[in-house]
């Protein structure tokens, strides 16, 4: 008996169809992997699941009976909670209140009772053997367990099925075992989970069932442990898996290289990394490794000047230059793709073609401004150049799949021509092939002179597109390793001191 | 083709609107449209100094007259025809004083846009607060600063206690114009810089301005009402050229700068990016708080312009009534214009479209006679319904239910 069913359900957007027909089922006890590539339709589906859009065909039947939520609040209702990637919770109240809201226990005169919701907020926590101060401001816990108050929120309703929309991309290793702790636990209890993830190991550690959806169709559901990776991996993106090996085997590291394109001597800011020195060459891949929170993004915000450095000197080509603000740095050619695309990266309701000529239209400044025509020329080379997605440039950026924006903001960079680019996790929430295709792209333009830092929490990318690493542990750097030393071991122990 | 209808799909309802008003007005307001064809009398003519002046034998009385008879003509402008006759034939010796210079366009659609003049210039440097994300409300005040400053030099001026009065009525009221453009302008900096240069909410920090400005405006003109007559400040809002009102083409010289100022330069894309999301263009390299700052400075130079307008309109600076509560009508009418509070993508014609739909409802109410200490009632339920029209959840419902009861006439 599933517990939730899907039938031919359709989804269209603007002339664009989203969903083409999609059966899905899951039954109760069981985590549901649900995976594709970016673009394949699983926000859409799960989006139609919990009544965010409504369905442009197709039904959808949820514990035996036809349903039409019209809002999340009404699949809520239903028993189907959902934890969205990015946390959506209120950090500047307490976790209590954020756990309650909506639903705080009243008095008998009806006024919110501030102690009875303390003690409901600690019980769904417990639940998950989570011991916190309630009445802390929810800010001042890291994401991790702002992510677990999140699930915790969605557990205090009386839930039947839980969805869980990349909730590991924020969390470090052991955040993520207690997650899976706690998943299983929840499996157990009898409660269906749809789990989606673009981290591969992690479907295969707590999955017991993967569906796959490609371009807004449905390829398969199978049994996790009757699903061989590197065939899913295969299945995700539409090619056969020696296909695939292929792929990762075309990265081919650069070994060319120039003269010292930016040097930073003891750059620091107090409170935020302390002084460290960091050079990269042209044609260079300069790695910075280290947890979350280890000072690897901070240190691209000191180079690219968004938090200015307090001490230390910077030289760019020679000379010697102060990046006290991004335009500084994007005047002296250089890039930053930061970590946190929806905030620091895409304007949502600008187009693709505006979105792509925007940094170098701001370096140039307002008055010497591109023809409509040059706009449109530099948005269709990028968009055929890195194959982004869409029907058009003048297609509203939000609308792209996450892969698809952070190409868009690659090639925003590159329309720049920089001389030293800085990708800070350019590869998180996307996709396999997508991934691939921006480590070759970065190994290309450092073989055309480029020097790139590259920042990435995923150790396996750090030594393979490295040409050195910088490990960094508690906003410190602990040890820099070159050339044959690069390997996950060695990394793996600086890090871990 | 696409592109192109893309382009003007935000006009769209705030058109269907305005017709709708103006089709209320064709069928329930008479003469509604009736347009006529005017002469200018000597006294504007005078400060036009390039224009051949009119025989002051030739009653103007007469002449309206005449013209009212002979010709009705619907807007837009024609050449006028019948009514030059009995202009020519009284000074034949003069015909070539009888251009198109000399006759103006008078009737309601005309006095809607000389009477919205204010509002339309205000709403062009609103529209582009709002798309930053910010709000300006001080502009009402900063008009009265405006009136107020050029009254005085005026006055002083007119007295010969102020330099530059040797270059004579008919030139130095240029002083006081540029002297009020010069300080409103300034207000809009101190908006700008508490705003984007210490990070004030938009509203507290013009909230400063639009409490303190009309102090500023009496300290100025040490609460008195001044007035004045200098024909060339008065003909800012009561002159005409080209048969239109000059304030009409005041706003339409404004509309032409500031539209290529947005659109033909990267200004207007910065101001959209910082709008829509201001981290995110600070990273791209855009400079964020010089775009704010200078979007608030132009709402400042707007206001001015509106300030000499109100002014001028009644010939006199009135520091506790000059442009009171217009800082809501040019929100309302970007608003109406399709741009959004939230900021990002804006709509200079849009917002233009928007001042005119509230000017000619203000208009019709007064032709319906509504009192006005009820005004406001009927004002509000038609921007209520203007809002409702562009709210696409609301145009989905409506379109639902005429659907279902299609749907079950169908089945019967």
């Amino acid at each position: 008996m599933d517990l939730l069913q899907t039938k031919s359900v359709e989804k269209q957007f603007l002339g664009v169809k989203a969903l083409k027909g999609v059966d899905f089922s899951v039954k109760a006890g069981e985590i549901h992997a649900l995976m594709g590539e970016n673009g394949a339709g699983k926000s859409t589906l799960i989006k139609i699941i919990t009544g965010v859009y409504p369905a442009s065909a197709g039904s959808v039947y949820f514990n035996g009976k036809e349903c039409k939520f019209r809002s999340p609040l009404d699949a809520e209702h239903a028993g189907i909670s959902t934890v969205y990637q990015e946390v959506n919770l209120l950090p500047d109240l307490s976790v209590a209140e954020n756990i309650c809201i909506g639903r705080e226990p009243r008095t008998k005169l009806g006024f919110i009772s501030k102690k009875q919701r303390k003690v409901q907020a600690r019980k769904a926590l417990a639940r998950l053997d989570i011991d916190i101060n309630v009445g802390e401001n929810l800010s001042s816990y890291s994401i991790a367990i702002q992510q677990l108050v999140a699930i915790a929120r969605a557990l205090d309703v009386d839930c039947k099925l839980l969805i869980l929309d990349e909730p590991t991309s924020s969390l470090d290793e052991n955040e993520v075992k207690e997650l899976f702790k706690v998943m299983k636990k929840l499996r157990e209890e009898g409660m269906a989970i749809i789990f989606i993830t673009h981290f591969l190991d992690q479907v295969y550690e707590v999955s017991d069932r993967i569906t796959i959806l490609r371009d807004g169709q449905l390829v398969g559901s199978y049994d996790a442990k009757d699903l061989p990776r590197i065939e899913m991996v295969a299945k995700m993106i539409g090619k056969t898996p020696e296909e695939i090996n292929q792929m990762q085997a075309g990265i081919v590291k650069n070994t060319k290289f120039g003269d010292v394109v930016y040097e930073a001597k003891g750059i620091g800011r107090v409170g935020t990394v302390s002084p460290v020195d960091v050079s990269v060459r042209a044609g260079e891949q300069l790695g910075l490794a280290g947890l979350l929170g280890s000072g690897r993004s901070e240190i691209a915000q000191i180079i690219f000047g968004v938090d200015p450095h307090d001490s230390g000197t910077m030289t760019m080509c020679g000379n010697s230059v102060n990046f006290n603000s991004p335009q500084k740095a994007v005047k002296a050619k250089v890039a930053l793709i930061a970590e946190d695309r929806k905030v620091t990266g895409i304007i949502p309701d600008l187009t693709i073609r505006e979105n792509i000529i925007l940094a170098l239209q701001a370096s140039n400044g307002i008055w010497k401004t591109m023809s409509l025509k040059q706009q449109e020329e530099m948005a269709d080379k990028y968009i055929k150049l890195l194959r982004i997605k869409t029907p058009s440039g003048e297609q509203l950026i939000k609308h792209l799949s996450g892969g698809n924006q952070q190409k868009v903001l690659i090639a925003r960079w590159l329309a720049t021509n920089p001389r030293l680019l800085i990708l800070d996790e350019p590869t998180r929430g996307i996709d396999v092939g997508a991934k691939a295709e921006i480590e070759s792209l970065t190994q290309e333009l450092c073989g055309e002179g480029m020097a790139v830092i590259f920042i990435s929490s995923e150790l396996e990318e750090v030594v393979r597109d490295c040409d050195r690493v910088i490990v960094l542990r508690d906003r410190k750097k602990v040890g820099e390793v070159a050339g044959e030393d690069i390997s996950l071991k060695n990394i793996m122990k600086l890090i871990a001191g | 083709m696409k592109q192109s209808s893309n382009k003007f799909r935000h006009l769209v309802w705030p058109l269907v609107s305005l017709a709708l008003l103006l089709l209320f007005n064709a069928i329930f307001t008479d003469n509604f449209f009736k347009v006529e064809i005017k002469k200018m009398d000597s006294a504007q003519e005078s400060v036009r100094d390039q224009i051949p002046e009119i025989p002051d034998e030739l009653p103007g009385t007469a002449v309206e007259a005449a013209a009212k008879a002979e010709a009705e003509i619907q807007a837009p402008a024609e050449q006028p025809t019948a009514a030059q006759v009995p202009a020519e034939q009284a000074p034949a010796q003069k015909s070539k004083g009888v251009s198109i210079f000399g006759y103006y366009l008078y009737g309601t659609p005309i006095d809607i846009l000389n009477q919205g003049a204010k509002v339309m210039v205000l709403a062009i440097g609103m529209t582009l607060v709002i798309a930053t994300g910010g709000i300006d409300i001080s502009v009402g005040a900063v008009m009265a600063i405006a009136g107020a400053i050029a009254a005085l030099l005026i006055s002083m001026l007119d007295a010969g206690s102020f330099p530059g009065a040797s270059m004579g009525p008919a030139f130095y009221w240029i002083i006081p114009v540029i002297a009020a453009l010069i300080l409103a302008t300034l207000a809009g900096f101190w908006n700008g810089m508490l705003v984007a240069g210490f990070g004030i909410q938009p509203m507290v920090a013009t909230l400063v301005l639009m409490v303190a400005g009309r102090g500023v405006a009496q300290l100025i003109t040490d609460g008195q009402i001044i007035t004045f007559t200098n024909p060339g400040l008065v003909f800012l809002c009561n002159g005409h050229a080209l048969f239109l009102p000059f304030s009409v083409w005041i706003v339409v010289a404004m509309y032409v700068v500031f539209g290529l100022l947005t659109r033909k330069t990267a200004f207007g894309l910065f101001i959209e990016s910082v709008g829509n999301n201001e981290r995110a263009s600070r990273y791209a390299g855009i400079e964020a708080r010089r775009i704010k700052w200078l979007t608030y400075v132009i709402c400042g130079f707007c206001a001015g312009v509106a300030g000499l307008l109100a002014a001028s309109n009644i010939k006199c600076a009135d520091s506790n009534n000059a442009g009171l509560n217009l800082e809501l009508d040019a929100i309302l009418a970007t608003v109406i214009g399709g741009t959004s509070m939230a900021g990002g993508r804006f709509f200079l014609s849009g917002s233009l479209v928007g001042a005119i739909l509230i000017q000619t409802l203000t208009t019709t109410m007064y032709m319906k006679n509504v009192s006005p200490a009820i005004v406001a009632v009927p004002k509000a339920m038609v921007v209520i319904i203007v809002c409702l029209l562009q709210s696409p959840v609301f145009r989905a419902k409506v379109l639902s239910i005429f659907a279902s009861k299609a749907a079950k006439g169908g089945v019967q």
